[in-house]
């Protein structure tokens, strides 16, 4: 490796590069999958490659290759080099980085079991277990699991010094059973949809999961929801469950604050943010209950966004982004840091993958449990009249992240704090201040989460991220309801 | 770039080693290059070049798949061995078919025209650089600020099974995306082609500079349901949607809208559709997943779906399946994904029938009394999957029509819009053409104009 970050940088600063860092990537991938009782997919990849990453000129150059070879290296910096003096041809000011002092670091992410020791036959048995468990509902007509596993080593090197070594473990688990009848087709997904739970962890996540505990619940609830009445429609008191409000952190606080997005960088494909820059420190994002933040470090939990130092050797940190309801933080880079006056990087850029270039990517966007005790019946017990809503079905969000609208795919009328009937396609929507100011009500620590969203796409060419979100059951007030399927 | 000689060679050696039934090699990869603007600068600038080799094992009706893109003989020797070790552990599949040879009856005949271009391989850095100094050139002429990209690429896609099977293809794909923005208002372009001669970065910048100024100062209109005309790539995005519903299995696996709805009139009788690879406004792979050719498939014929699309295992599944008569001919097409996979096949090489009385927008807007110019749609999910009830955002240029007029731009709407509604309330439609989005695949389709289009909610913006 060492020969590798010294051929890159070397050919980098020979060909005028002022600044260059060089990310060396060894990543392993297990995915798994099972569908009706079959064994859908079952794939084993690796890759290994890096990426150079310049300034020349006063403009950045990006380069990479699966050529480890000397030549390939140095031709591949070269082209860095090359690529940073022909963006200097539509520029106005240099590229300037806030000050980091390099280091030499080491850090694994804690693990118990190396999940790439577990046996495949191990894996499918449970899955298949699951997959069966499903299909003994009645009803069930068709039934859907997977098991992922990665590993990410990565060498980071710098002209400034540094020199970091990281290796990531992820897991990723989840089961879904589809009941189609009539003109209907509803689901249920455990322990989240769009691939369950994801965590930094090692094969203990599964375990720890209750995977076949749930799966008869699971499918019945599928069945249930087919003949479950209407979600009604209008204005109404709304309890979201922990997975849900973190798919809605992602959208309405997460995106917006990424500091690319405000300054108009990825305007073109993601979009911009409503939250310009005089909002800082001034907006009243949301009511006093609702502190979030951005906190990449280890003792935050094994989030897809906890790490030692970002792609451009920052270390990880917390910064706070809503505190009592005030807007007070963005997520911000070397590169930017400076138009919010801050003297240092947030420490939140981050590539999919040694070829991409790292941009400004969530880490873990948290929002802070209540601090009283508050279980999630006891919420729902302290609701008159409501919708409890649970697991996200379909998420939509304006290009600016402020008009909003999300469907569950089960809800349950909330009466006289009681829960009642089951409701089928719940869906509500808004705008994104007034809906985090209406929040009344957060659960407590034991009902907290900390969520994965493996495939956060950003990026031209798109790059997938995994993005970290703890949430617990929360309650909002006077929400509408039910416009998803508004004149259909 | 890798060859096709170097990637047999690849193929041999792993053929060699391994000690399956069958062995099965995809080798693919290439070069890109994408130059990204905002502010008026280029902010970031990439390229890579980077190749894979995905070997897929077969022992007594097990497969599995290891991929890696290391082309040493160590490498190439673990990945095979990976590749055995994870199918010898697999349960057999009772639909899993031998592989395809080279000589089976599914082989299409059909020509598909050459998509790769040396002007497009050859693409520098200086070129695209220039081609972003023009845009942001026209972007400073109108008092904008420009963002997007100029990107260019050469692409190699191979497979080659222990059958004799061998199939190789490379292309060229070219890409300009330009947004224009103003204090309050946007307009968009975007076009993908394999030539990048074909492309005119200029004239797509004229068009998002025009939207984004006439759009200015956005006026607030209530939702409801309008008379939409919606451009290319705003139609794109949204069909874009109900296409994985076409594939066999997904009616198998009773997850598709189609579910009991093939061959019944669903869509209004001007609906064409078909999925043809070799159409000269298509791009992309001439064969499937396990290199069976794609066949050109008539789905939407008056409206009605007619056909869906096989994988190989999915068409036997289905002759021997309680759906078999409802379905309309089931046979191999050569849609099918690289196995072992859940999803099956899609038709992926989408082209929309030339309306008898084509209409440009400009004709739309003239006959529309009332109604909503679309210039592209975002974040689109889908919140019904059986009635296809599809939730989003209009975006970058949205106007309001009245007396056969462009008014003035207005704040963006949420729409909740089934599918199945949308097709059956085309009014009028423009020659198709080849489009690009960001929802789905590139597809040839044509500018739409649609009565009683479901607007929810509006937007601040």
């Amino acid at each position: 490796m060492k020969d590798i970050a010294s051929w890159a940088l070397n050919t980098a600063t020979q060909r005028g590069a002022s600044y260059a860092d060089a990310r060396i990537a060894d990543d392993r991938h297990r995915a798994l999958s099972t569908k009706n009782g079959k064994v859908g997919n079952a794939a084993v990849s690796e890759s290994f490659g890096f990426g150079v990453r310049v300034i020349a000129d006063g403009a950045w150059g990006f380069a990479a290759s699966d050529d480890l070879s000397r030549a390939g290296v140095e031709a591949t910096a070269a082209r860095a080099v090359e690529i940073a003096k022909a963006s200097a041809r539509v520029k106005q000011n240099d590229v300037k980085l806030a000050p980091e002092k390099a280091v030499t670091a080491e850090w694994t992410s804690p693990y118990q079991i190396d999940p790439f020791t577990t046996s495949v036959e191990q894996n499918l048995e449970l899955l298949l277990k699951i997959d069966s468990e499903l299909r003994s509902v009645p009803g069930v007509t068709l039934a859907e699991t997977n098991m992922n596993f990665r590993r990410e080593e990565q060498w980071f090197v710098s002209s400034e010094g540094a020199d970091i070594h990281q290796t990531k473990y992820t897991t990723g688990v989840g089961y879904a059973a589809y009941a189609f009848a009539g003109t209907e087709i509803q689901k249920r997904s455990y322990p989240n949809s769009y691939g369950g739970q994801w965590q930094n962890k090692g094969y203990e996540l599964i375990s720890d999961l209750a995977l076949l505990e749930n799966a008869r619940r699971v499918g019945e609830e599928a069945v249930l929801l087919l003949k479950a009445d209407k979600c009604p429609e209008g204005s109404f008191d709304i309890i979201l469950d922990s997975s849900q409000l973190a798919l809605q952190i992602h959208e309405s606080v997460g995106h917006p604050i990424e500091l690319d997005r405000v300054l108009g960088m990825e305007a073109n494909f993601a979009g911009t943010s409503f939250l310009t820059l005089d909002k800082l420190r001034t907006l009243r994002y949301g009511s006093d209950l609702v502190n979030i933040v951005a906190d990449a470090r280890q003792e935050h939990g094994p989030g897809l966004g906890t790490f030692a130092f970002d792609d451009e050797g920052v270390p990880a940190q917390c910064t706070p982004i809503i505190s009592n309801g005030l807007f007070t933080g963005y997520l911000s880079s070397r590169e930017t840091a400076h138009t919010i006056s801050a003297n240092r990087s947030g420490g939140t850029l981050r590539a999919e993958s040694c070829n991409r270039l790292p941009i400004i990517r969530m880490t873990n966007i948290s929002i802070l449990a209540g601090e009283k005790p508050l279980a999630r019946e006891q919420l729902i017990a302290s609701t008159d009249d409501g919708i409890y809503m649970e697991t996200n079905r379909s998420w939509s969000i304006d290009d600016k992240r402020y008009n909003f609208q999300f469907g569950c795919e089960a809800g349950w009328e909330i009466k006289n704090g009681k829960r009642t009937r089951m409701l089928k396609n719940p869906s509500y929507s808004g705008l994104t201040v007034a809906f985090w100011n209406s929040m009344d009500a957060i659960c407590s620590r034991d009902e907290w989460v900390l969520w994965g969203t493996p495939h956060c796409g950003k990026g031209q060419p798109q790059q997938v991220m995994g993005t970290g979100h703890g949430a617990a059951p929360a309650r909002f007030r006077a929400v509408k309801v039910g416009s998803a399927y508004k004149g259909n | 770039m890798l060859s096709r000689d170097r990637a047999a060679d690849i193929f041999e050696r792993i053929r060699k080693h391994s000690t399956a039934d069958e062995v099965e090699v995809l080798v693919y990869g290439g070069r890109s290059a994408l130059t990204r603007f905002a502010n008026n600068i280029i902010h970031q600038n990439v390229a890579e070049e980077n190749y894979g080799v995905s070997v897929r094992t077969v022992f007594g009706g097990r497969t599995a798949r290891a991929t890696t893109n290391k082309f040493d003989a160590d490498s190439l020797r673990r990945v095979v061995d990976t590749s055995e070790s994870l199918a010898k552990v697999q349960h057999p599949d009772p639909d899993l078919l031998p592989m395809p040879g080279q000589s089976e009856d599914v082989r299409a005949t059909q020509a598909v025209p050459s998509r790769h271009f040396e002007q497009t391989a050859k693409v520098t850095p200086e070129l695209r650089a220039e081609g972003v100094k023009r845009i942001v050139s026209i972007a400073t002429r109108h008092k904008l600020t420009a963002a997007g990209i100029f990107s260019a690429s050469e692409s190699v896609e191979g497979i080659f099974n222990s059958r004799g099977l061998s199939d190789w293809h490379t292309q060229t794909s070219a890409e300009v995306s330009v947004t224009m923005l103003a204090d309050d208002s946007s307009g968009w372009q975007k076009a993908n082609c394999p030539d990048v001669n074909q492309l005119d970065a200029g004239n797509l910048a004229e068009i998002a500079a025009r939207k984004a100024v006439e759009s200015a100062k956005p006026h607030e209109i209530p939702a409801g349901k309008y008379t939409v005309i919606l451009e290319p790539a705003a139609v794109l995005d949204m069909v874009g949607f109900m296409f994985f519903d076409f594939g066999g299995l997904s009616i198998l696996d009773q997850r598709s809208f189609l579910n009991n709805r093939v061959g019944k009139q669903i869509f209004g009788s001007n609906i064409e559709i078909w999925d043809d690879v070799a159409h000269p406004l298509q791009s992309g792979t001439p064969f499937d997943g396990e290199g069976v050719p794609r066949q050109r498939v008539h789905l939407v014929e008056n409206g009605i779906v007619k056909r869906l699309v096989y994988a190989r295992a999915t068409a036997e599944k289905m002759k021997h399946s309680e759906h078999k008569d409802k379905v309309g001919p089931v046979a191999s097409t050569g849609h099918g994904f690289p196995l072992p996979n859940e999803l099956g096949e899609a038709p992926m090489n989408i082209v929309f029938g030339a309306p008898a009385n084509p209409k440009t927008v400009d004709q739309m807007i003239a006959s529309t009394e009332r109604g909503v110019l679309v210039t592209r749609l975002w974040y689109i999910r889908e919140v019904d999957p059986y009635e296809k009830i599809l939730t989003g955002m209009t975006r970058d240029g949205t106007f309001y029509v009245e007396n056969g007029k462009v008014q003035y731009g207005i704040r963006n709407f949420r729409f909740n819009e089934s599918l199945l509604h949308m097709l059956s309330h085309v009014e009028a439609m423009g020659t198709p053409v080849r489009a690009s989005g960001e929802e789905s695949f590139d597809m040839v389709v044509p500018p739409m104009k649609i009565t009683d289009f479901n607007f929810t909610e509006v937007t601040k913006f």
